[in-house]
């Protein structure tokens, strides 16, 4: 064959060897198929690893009751027992070192997620205990008079 | 064609010595390390939402928002809640604003007010990824940045996706978007570093009805995995056949 044919040959084979050589470095090695089978299982065996440690916000009720002990009874004999305490009180991540106060919500729509009344029959909504939210103390906040660890206490 | 005794006794040496010399190729295991080859994991992660303990709080919403960094005011979340009200004229009024995250505490849907003398029947249902056996969204991937764990759910490497949103497209289910800030494919992962560390996915914990619950498919004792294979549960797009892992109780014919 003729020069002219074979030089530019030669460029794509030298390129394809630069690319392979190349891929050999890029790729991580535990690149590859791991699990099921390639279609579902082709990855980078330490990315799992690395969702493990993603770092948690909630740390949940447990944490909570070891420097709090007294309002987590309070709130464990009530009816609000099923309210996390971060739901109103915000993710405790960092708390209290670096996080000394939590952005503790208070807001009247915060309650209403609960207690605004929707009359759905297929939902536990329509069991709940609700206020119509324009007929109930309309500029108050609900802490005022109801005690969010307790709500049968009344504050007045 | 003659054949001495010496070329005969060369060829089959020679060619006992080449048929044996593929065998090399092969590991020969330990009864042990046999049994951790094939051994499939003892968890399958499965998830059981209960619509008619839902009361659309969308406290799930704003808990998963806040733990897995999504930003809080973009149009998009791993988790949402959807409310369905069917009036007495036969109309279905579905809305889900940003995904339920403030709750529902009007009875207005799309500018419509809907009195509840007209209901014939309402009720919300929360939507998350279904960690399919056959996940679509995987088998599009063009670089295998999104996998199956071996407990069944189905993550997102972030360092190696490049953002050609193919999933987001496959996904019948649309869980999937575009992460803002990280410029990469973003689903929900059963909160998989909550749930590998022993705990609860934010959304489960922060549900004060019980309306969400995680189970392990594999462990027979588990409460949640009995209902599952007790109960009547429901599954969504059963027909497009990717096996989803999240099961629902009550669930209705509106709902897609």
């Amino acid at each position: 064959m003729k020069w002219h044919v074979l030089r530019p040959l030669w460029v794509a084979i030298g390129l394809i060897g630069l690319i392979l050589l190349s891929r050999q470095f890029i790729v991580p090695d535990d690149f590859g198929v791991h699990g099921k089978n390639f279609t579902y299982g082709y990855h980078r065996l330490s990315n799992i690893q690395e969702w493990k440690d993603f770092p948690v916000k909630y740390l949940g009720r447990e944490s909570c009751i070891e420097c709090h002990e007294e309002n987590v009874q309070m709130l464990n004999a009530s009816t609000h027992v099923n309210v996390e305490c971060e739901n109103c009180h915000g993710p405790s991540i960092g708390h209290p070192d670096d996080n000394e106060f939590l952005p503790l919500n208070t807001t009247r729509e915060l309650c209403l997620r609960c207690h605004a009344r929707l009359d759905y029959p297929n939902s536990d909504r329509g069991e709940l205990l609700s206020i119509v939210d324009r007929r109930h103390k309309r500029r108050s906040k609900c802490t005022r008079c109801h005690n969010p660890h307790d709500p049968t206490e009344d504050m007045r | 064609m003659t054949c001495s005794r010496r070329a005969f006794l060369k060829d089959t040496v020679g060619g006992t010595l080449a048929s044996v010399l593929p065998l090399s190729a092969f590991t020969i295991l330990s009864q042990d390390e046999a049994k951790a080859a094939i051994a499939e994991s003892k968890v399958r992660w499965a998830f059981l939402v209960d619509t008619t303990k839902c009361v659309g709080c969308g406290l799930c919403v704003k808990a998963c928002k806040n733990e897995n960094e999504i930003p809080y005011d973009a149009p998009v979340t791993r988790t949402w809640v959807e409310r369905y009200v069917v009036t007495k004229d036969g109309t279905t009024h579905i809305d889900s604003p940003m995904g339920g995250r403030d709750g529902f505490i009007t009875d207005t849907i799309r500018d419509v007010e809907i009195d509840s003398d007209e209901i014939d029947k309402a009720f919300f249902v929360p939507k998350l990824c279904n960690q399919c056996d056959n996940p679509a969204c995987v088998q599009v991937c063009p670089v295998g940045a999104t996998y199956q764990t071996d407990d069944g759910v189905v993550l997102v490497d972030r360092d190696w996706c490049i953002g050609c949103g193919y999933c987001i497209m496959a996904c019948p289910y649309g869980v999937r978007f575009f992460h803002p800030d990280h410029k990469v494919a973003d689903k929900c992962n059963f909160c998989y570093h909550r749930i590998s560390n022993g705990m609860q996915p934010a959304c489960v914990e922060c549900c004060s009805f019980g309306a969400r619950r995680i189970a392990n498919l594999k462990d027979p004792d588990d409460p949640v995995t009995k209902t599952i294979t007790t109960e009547r549960v429901a599954v969504l797009k059963d027909e497009y056949g990717t096996k989803p892992h999240v099961f629902y109780l009550g669930l209705d014919a509106n709902v897609r």
